[in-house]
């Protein structure tokens, strides 16, 4: 709860503090500040401190689990604002308002970690979605920015719609929204039933991008402005997974024999998609963008998996991913090509950006050693000891191992190729935040526990 | 403590290493680490020889049930020395080549031996997974930066196919860690996990491709001659000498005593890829005019035979293995350091435009011929004891129907291999000058310093190799009554 308000309030405060300075270091440092103490106000409610007493009346369900996860969302969202908050300045004039925007898209999130009713669930992910569409059409005079904003908004309010109807024909069997009533006696799949979760589980894949819903996701990440595809990618992704996840295990658990081979499915062919395109992108824009829609079929193993390993897994690979992938975008802003060979040479010109962009691509990978690895691992774990989907263990190895040529291509571009990679200017502080991020990757991935014992420990 | 050791010298002084830009000093500061880490694996072999300080355990992942656990049977100890022995010889050896960017490549050459290292000391299957990759990516960083015209798609190619074996392998890994008594990656654990036959059947193969695409074994080795050729020649040394007996390792540690039904089930099959893999790889060889392809596909042959040894399984078969393993890492690379002696100095490998090297560096030509020999295993040679071990152990196993037939395929590619190494002798050293050799100088100090320690060591072991088996008959006596083949002494 505190979450909820801290960030409703902040983003008002944001929204305001434009007029009150011109100068956009203080909004940045306002900004951070509020990031901080979200993150503060929500360990405190992880310790059991709640700063407001509201009766939600069973709307909303705060386990450490959700709020473990904004923990994650909110970090990484600080850790996107200190690295790359400098260039949201230069989208447009109005940096107040994207972190208003961000702030409410904050305030979704938390939403949609700790709904216990599908009304809830529905103002989260709308509360989320508003926003985004704004910022997908920041860069007002670039036409693809333009595009890429109608275009996610007609795309979003379809998939709004269908989960709509969704969500009224499980009301019309069950007589609730709350996820304990619809749980509650339901092993059987009804004809509205099965209608409902068809509609719910189509609208959920159009949210984080699974195929064969995902043609929105690389247009929208490409015509973007690239400060706010690294949001998107990361946080709201992970945000729509968590939902996903909460929704398909408290609401439909029992009927999970049911729906899991048509979510394994799903998977697959996300997996199949999203890194089969990502092979033949010449821009490292669209080939993460593709990538995000290849990562997004691994976090849907602890869909299809739904056991404790899973849960905790997701929640570690949206941290690994995050990070990575935050850092990764943040020296792709700092580019001025954004094709693969705009990084030839940068090994020479800039060996920090580049060692730590390799380390970050390495942990997409999946290579032992980084925390991209352990989060693969548990997802493959999650499936194995479910028993059911091996051929679907499969399949994600073997799309792992594609995923290697795209990320390994920016390493070779890097480093064996010889070229005059053009930077922007960088600061010494930008370089010291990636070494920092690098270094959280590899700890994560070399002693997992630091994290993993608190998911263990708070989720049992 | 000696484990330990092994693991933590190289890769701290590796870290270190991208730090010191001199070149010179960068060097020097390898060397040394290098030498430091032999002390300690010959320190470890012979001065503090006991169980306390060859195993070390600590807590690493609790909650996944995997620890850090490291250790030095027989196996891990003639592995380990090729690894410690291998890397000074390899820097003295390439010391007089420049690198662009020096620093950078003695960091990664000391991190993949950081890597082996921890390939051939884990007890724990997370642990060797995580070495087994970290052992890569050093590699990779090599070849692609500093290798030849076509490193790029052909180091990436080796990449993707040593990465595509690991990830079956991790599969197989997790499931069989799902089915151990205690939710374990120890190896212990691994023995007593409760597996079907139908069930360790398949684990077989993911477990399979992983090792048979690193040792390589047809037909998963057309990563191998492509990558050897174009890798610089230091690292060529490193991939070949070592880091081939990975898979080796793998296939004796981790596959056939945890699942020997599986084992049993699929060695002859297994035997038959190594055969026709031996048989096609020297017939290759013959036809080779580069050097480097040569020895690649020479490599691959040799492989073979261990390979099929170990799966047709006997106890001599096992034995001849182990020693194997150590011979074919020193003669490789001692046939690798000749090759780049003759590039350095010449600008070619092609055996047609070489000739008359003989007259030229009688001293070079006298350490090829007995390395060459070794090659061949010709008796007195470290190779004779190895390959006579291998056969008979073939020859004489109850294990397979069809050892006969094995042995004598393998017999024939014996007499290929003379064929084809005598031949390169005869067009290289012998006949007239050319053009390119007319030149030639002879070897220099430090080339004559390792190549004269190489044939010391081929000739001692050729000679005296019962240390060498005294040394691994516990881990070979372990191993087979895992694979119930041999009752526990």
């Amino acid at each position: 709860m505190n979450a909820i308000v801290i960030s409703a309030i902040w983003g008002v405060v944001m929204m305001f503090s434009g007029i009150f300075s011109k100068n956009n270091a203080v909004i940045r440092g306002t900004a951070v500040t509020g990031l901080a103490l979200l993150i503060v106000v929500n360990c405190l409610e992880l310790d059991g401190t709640s700063l407001f007493k509201v009766n939600v009346h069973g709307l909303l369900y705060f386990n450490s689990f959700s709020l473990l996860f904004n923990t994650i969302a909110f970090g990484s969202t600080l850790l996107f604002t200190l690295l790359s908050g400098r260039d949201m300045e230069r989208v447009g004039r109005s940096t107040p308002d994207y972190f208003a925007l961000i702030f409410f898209i904050l305030c979704g999130v938390s939403i949609s970690s700790s709904f216990n009713s599908l009304l809830m669930l529905f103002l989260g992910i709308e509360i989320m979605s508003i926003p985004l569409y704004i910022l997908t059409g920041t860069d007002k005079r670039n036409l693809k920015s333009n595009e890429a904003s109608l275009k996610y908004f007609l795309m979003g309010s379809f998939s709004t719609g269908l989960m709509l109807m969704g969500i009224a024909l499980i009301y019309g069997a069950k007589g609730g929204f709350g996820l304990d009533v619809i749980r509650f006696g339901t092993t059987e799949l009804t004809p509205m039933i099965s209608a409902g979760l068809l509609l719910l589980l189509v609208s959920m894949s159009f949210k984080v991008s699974a195929a064969p819903f995902h043609f929105w996701t690389p247009d929208v990440y490409d015509g973007a402005p690239t400060v706010f595809t690294s949001f998107m990618a990361t946080v709201i992704k992970a945000a729509g997974f968590i939902a996903f996840l909460r929704l398909f295990d408290d609401a439909f658990g029992d009927l999970h024999p049911k729906w899991q081979l048509i979510v394994a499915v799903v998977t697959a062919a996300t997996l199949v998609i999203g890194n089969i395109t990502a092979v033949f992108q010449q821009s490292v824009k669209r080939m993460l963008a593709y990538s995000s829609i290849a990562q997004a079929g691994f976090m849907m193993f602890a869909l299809v998996a739904l056991n404790e390993t899973g849960k905790q897994g997701l929640l570690f690979y949206t941290a690994a991913y995050s990070v990575a992938t935050i850092g990764v975008f943040a020296v792709l802003i700092k580019m001025k090509d954004y094709t693969f060979e705009g990084f030839n040479g940068l090994a020479k010109r800039q060996p920090v950006l580049a060692a730590t962009t390799a380390v970050f691509l390495l942990s997409l990978a999946g290579i032992p050693g980084t925390a991209g690895f352990m989060a693969k691992f548990y997802m493959l774990t999650a499936a194995v000891s479910n028993g059911h989907v091996l051929w679907l263990v499969i399949v994600g190895i073997l799309c792992a191992a594609i995923s290697v040529y795209y990320y390994f291509r920016v390493i070779q571009a890097m480093y064996f190729k010889d070229g005059e990679a053009q930077v922007a200017e960088v600061s010494g502080t930008f370089k010291f935040l990636l070494v920092v991020m690098a270094a959280i990757v590899v700890l994560l991935g070399i002693f997992p526990q630091w994290l993993l014992d608190k998911l263990y420990f708070f989720l049992i | 403590m000696i484990p330990v050791l092994l693991i933590v010298v190289p890769l701290l002084s590796g870290l270190a290493a991208f730090f010191i830009k001199q070149e010179k000093g960068v060097k020097t500061w390898a060397l040394l680490s290098t030498v430091i880490t032999l002390v300690v694996s010959l320190l470890g072999l012979t001065v503090l020889n006991k169980a306390a300080n060859l195993h070390a355990d600590a807590e690493w992942l609790p909650l996944l049930g995997s620890r850090f656990t490291v250790g030095l049977d027989g196996m891990g100890q003639v592995l380990c020395l090729l690894t410690a022995v291998a890397f000074p010889i390899i820097l003295v050896a390439t010391w007089n080549s420049t690198y662009k960017q020096a620093h950078n490549f003695y960091a990664f050459m000391l991190l993949s031996q950081a890597g082996l290292m921890g390939v051939f000391l884990a007890y724990d299957a997370l642990l060797f997974y995580f070495f087994w990759e970290l052992a890569l990516i050093p590699a990779y960083f090599l070849c692609s930066i500093w290798g030849g015209e076509k490193r790029i798609p052909v180091t990436f190619k080796f990449f993707v196919y040593t990465f595509i074996g690991s990830l079956l392998m991790l599969v197989g890994i997790i499931y069989i860690y799902l089915h151990t008594p205690d939710q374990s990656f120890a190896l212990d654990a691994f023995y007593k996990a409760t597996l079907t036959n139908k069930e360790q059947g398949w684990i077989f193969w993911l477990f399979f491709i992983a090792f048979a695409i690193k040792m390589p074994v047809f037909p998963f080795h057309t990563w191998q001659p492509d990558a050897y050729e174009q890798s610089p020649t230091a690292v060529t040394m490193v991939l070949s000498g070592v880091m081939v007996k990975m898979g080796l390792f793998g296939v004796i540690r981790w596959l056939a005593p945890v699942l020997p039904m599986a084992t049993w089930l699929n060695g002859d099959t297994v035997a038959l890829l190594s055969v026709i893999g031996m048989i096609y790889a020297s017939l290759i060889a013959m036809q080779q005019d580069d050097l480097k392809r040569l020895i690649a596909y020479s490599s691959i042959a040799h492989m073979g035979l261990m390979c099929m040894a170990i799966f047709v399984t006997s106890e001599q078969g096992m034995q001849g293995v182990m020693i194997q393993m150590f011979n074919h890492g020193v003669n490789i690379i001692g046939m690798w350091i000749v090759v780049e002696l003759i590039e350095r100095q010449t600008g070619t490998r092609k055996i047609s435009e070489l000739g008359g090297l003989a007259q030229k560096a009688p001293g070079l030509t006298i350490m090829l011929v007995i390395v060459a020999l070794a090659n061949v295993a010709l008796p007195l040679t470290n190779a004779f004891i190895g390959e006579f071990l291998l056969f008979t152990g073939v020859f004489n196993s109850t294990v397979s129907k069809n050892s006969h037939w094995f042995a004598a395929a393998g017999g024939i590619t014996i007499i290929l291999s003379a064929v084809y190494t005598l031949n390169m002798i005869q067009k290289v050293f012998y006949g007239n000058t050319s053009s390119l050799t007319a030149s030639f100088k002879d070897i220099r100090f430090n080339e004559r310093l390792v190549l004269g320690i190489l044939v010391i060591v081929i000739v001692v072991i050729g000679v005296y190799p019962r240390p060498f088996l005294a040394l691994t008959q516990e881990t070979v006596d372990t191993i087979l009554s895992r694979m119930i083949i041999k009752q526990p002494s």
